[in-house]
């Protein structure tokens, strides 16, 4: 693109740009999946009454939370009680920051791009444990405690998923990695380019359970077990604070949907399609945006589904199994890489 | 032993469970109140228990939150109006309340409702038991985090809220029991429904068998978990689908000759042998399922006649003591009715089976991790009404 913008107005475009997809995303998981696709695995309807179909449901919802009153217990750290749902909404607004959505439109090409990701992304353990410690309520900080272990567990497989892309596509940058995928071949066959989902499944695999685990969505909700913990360190949080916990949630599930599709399926690239094309800038958001949804599919999928593993089951699961496995995808990927 | 030495009893046994995780592992242990505003205790139950780490090192139920003084309350009542009151104590399956009180009213006064009677009330009983199991079993899923499931048990035990509805007039409360019988006849056209809804809820039993206990998760959450071995079942004095889940065969229905009609058709008491928290729901899973052949069958073989006996216009039971026990939906429930031929009981002792089900707690949490409790409360499956009467 040849536009010719001021430094402001190239930031502040940035930033509307981020926000529109953080909360867009984020809603359309809310309305499609939690209110409606739920629903209907468990034979009721769902929201009908507000707007259409229900369809402006999630506006009501954040009415509803914006007029509720803003509670402090009595002993909560103040100052971290605030902060702390602030550190996980903006971990998951940061994930974005690299994230391409076509040829030109993307925020930052940084060349460790799949590093920062995997940084930021459990930047939002810190929020957690800020918030079940400064709740001073049990349930809460056993909820913390259990989230802080569990997402360090769980971020060791995400990682080393990752690694049998990044060999494969010989670069940390996100967009060099879509470009691969797009242009690439799998044993000398290019017709359909090359989404790493095909030749790294098992990466494929492993990430998606471990999301599902860092997302502290069932079957790995210990942290927020609502039947157990009252939803741990969410307990205590009602509000606007609660909304901003709720976004951070959905929106943490939409940035690790993005990273799936781009890292797995091919990003914001379509099979038989340039990738250099100047509409697909245009294009290109939308083709990433259905991909997500489509991971967002199997996330939710499995939420509804699945009862709740116990957390020395879930530790066992992380280290005994995942790792392996992530560790031998590995192995196998850089033999493959070096034998052809 | 009064409840004052009760009480000292437990803060020695804390402080010592104390005293044990100082030594071994010089931590501090943490008092954890599961309750009595909880959402695993589906109620008002108060679980006192004290943690290491996240293992409970001593653990005590405090019930009475929801106390509502049924036992007192039914003295002042004449014995129509004590059904009211008792059909609230274990609210999910209401007409199994109704049917030992009025079958020691009975004894009493010497009648015997008619077959026709005996058939409906029957049936009505085992309606009751799936309405109440079928949900529990929903239930125990949520508290294991699989929602899903809660929500077809509410929508199929909607079909038998109905069903019950359309014969009673109430879907919780049916009130429908009499002394000499029941209130009404079935309404036309209620055998075929019936039927039907059986099927339906057949099907249910399926889908949360494939759904639920076919789950790996499901599984490794529920079994070995919450082991309660034969001997303990009995000394804690377990009844229902807990006794039989330890391998115990023993079944009021089948056991004890009560003017009902479960003894002609045929079904089978489900017994697991292992005792633990899958055993348990797996249990209550094949009782629904029995239920509704019970139920199929006792419609197929309805006799005609009348559903009311000859009993005087003002009851007044003779004096004497009855005690009529019945196997419920949670367990055993039994009514011990003293009369001094008034026309309201003198003293009505309640045995409900909740009550006696979570005695068994403090013995079987010893040990168990946090999320564990859950597993273990909801497989022992009680009703708050039904621990405090």
């Amino acid at each position: 693109m040849t536009l010719a913008l001021a430094y402001w107005q190239e930031s502040i475009l940035r930033v509307l740009g981020v926000t529109v997809a953080v909360l867009l995303p984020a809603g359309t998981f809310v309305y499609v999946f939690l209110f409606k696709l739920m629903s209907f695995m468990q034979s009721r309807l769902g929201p009908m009454e507000a707007g259409p179909y229900g369809s402006m449901q999630l506006l009501a919802e954040v009415g509803k939370f914006l007029q509720k009153e803003d509670i402090f217990p009595e002993k909560a750290d103040r100052a971290l009680f605030r902060l702390a749902p602030y550190v996980v909404v903006a971990s998951a607004f940061l994930v974005y920051v690299v994230v391409p959505f076509g040829p030109d439109a993307l925020f930052a090409d940084l060349d460790t791009g799949v590093f920062l990701v995997l940084a930021l992304s459990s930047v939002s353990v810190l929020g957690v444990l800020m918030a079940g410690w400064a709740s001073a309520n049990k349930y809460s900080l056993m909820g913390g405690l259990r989230a802080a272990g569990q997402l360090i567990a769980y971020e060791l497989p995400m990682v080393l998923a990752v690694v049998g892309v990044v060999i494969q596509a010989e670069t940390l940058n996100m967009q060099q990695i879509v470009l691969t995928q797009n242009d690439g071949e799998i044993f000398g066959w290019g017709g359909l380019g090359n989404p790493f989902v095909l030749t790294q499944f098992v990466g494929f695999v492993v990430f998606l359970v471990a999301t599902q685990a860092e997302l502290t969505q069932p079957p790995f909700d210990m942290p927020v077990a609502e039947s157990e913990l009252v939803t741990g360190y969410m307990t205590e949080y009602s509000g606007l604070r609660f909304l901003l916990f709720f976004i951070g949630e959905f929106a943490t599930a939409g940035a690790f949907a993005a990273i799936a599709a781009t890292l797995f399926l091919g990003g914001w690239g379509i099979p038989f399609f340039p990738s250099d094309a100047d509409w697909m800038n245009l294009v290109g958001p939308l083709v990433l945006f259905s991909k997500i949804m489509f991971v967002a599919l199997l996330i939710f999928w499995f939420r509804f589904t699945y009862p709740r593993l116990r957390e020395d089951q879930l530790q066992q699961f992380a280290w005994k199994y995942l790792i392996p496995i992530a560790l031998a995808n590995i192995v196998v990927t850089g033999i493959l890489k070096v034998a052809f | 032993m009064s409840v004052i030495d009760r009480r000292e009893l437990s803060a020695l046994a804390a402080r010592a469970a104390d005293a044990r995780v100082n030594v071994e592992l010089e931590t501090e242990g943490m008092t954890l109140n599961i309750g009595p505003q909880h959402p695993a205790t589906h109620g008002t139950l108060r679980i006192i228990v004290r943690l290491d780490g996240e293992q409970v090192v001593w653990a005590e139920p405090v019930c009475g939150y929801m106390h509502r003084g049924y036992e007192k309350l039914v003295e002042v009542r004449s014995y129509p109006q004590v059904n009211t009151l008792i059909n609230r104590i274990d609210w999910l399956g209401s007409f199994a309340n109704e049917v030992p009180f009025i079958l020691a009213c009975e004894q009493l006064m010497e009648i015997e409702a008619p077959p026709r009677a005996q058939y409906i009330r029957t049936i009505l009983f085992e309606l009751s038991r799936i309405s109440n199991v079928s949900l529990g079993l929903g239930d125990a899923a949520l508290q294991l985090g699989a929602q899903t499931a809660a929500f077809y048990a509410f929508r199929d035990r909607e079909y038998v809220l109905n069903l019950v509805e359309a014969a009673t007039g109430g879907r919780f409360h049916p009130n429908f029991d009499r002394i000499g019988g029941l209130k009404d006849d079935l309404p036309k056209g209620w055998i075929d429904e019936t039927k039907v809804a059986m099927r339906k809820v057949r099907d249910y039993c399926d889908e949360i068998e494939t759904l639920v206990f076919g789950n790996e998760i499901f599984e490794a959450r529920t079994r070995g978990i919450g082991v309660i071995p034969r001997e303990v079942a009995l000394q804690y004095g377990l009844s229902g689908a807990n006794l039989r889940g330890s391998g115990v065969d023993w079944d009021l229905r089948r056991d004890q000759k009560l003017p009902m009609a479960w003894d002609k058709c045929d079904w089978k008491v489900w017994t697991h042998p292992d005792g633990d928290s899958f055993s348990r729901l797996w249990v209550r899973l094949k009782e629904t399922y029995e239920a509704t052949l019970i139920v199929d069958q006792l419609c197929e073989s309805l006799p005609s006649g009348p559903v009311m006996a000859k009993v005087p216009r003002i009851i007044k039971v003779p004096e004497g003591e009855a005690w009529i026990s019945t196997e419920n939906p949670l367990g055993e429930m039994g009514y011990y009715v003293v009369s001094k031929g008034d026309t309201g009981p003198f003293r009505v002792k309640i045995r409900s089976a909740s009550f006696n089900n979570i005695s068994v707690v403090p013995w079987v949490l010893r040990g168990v991790y946090v999320p564990d409790v859950i597993t273990i409360l909801a497989s022992l499956y009680f009703i708050l009404g039904d621990i405090d009467r």
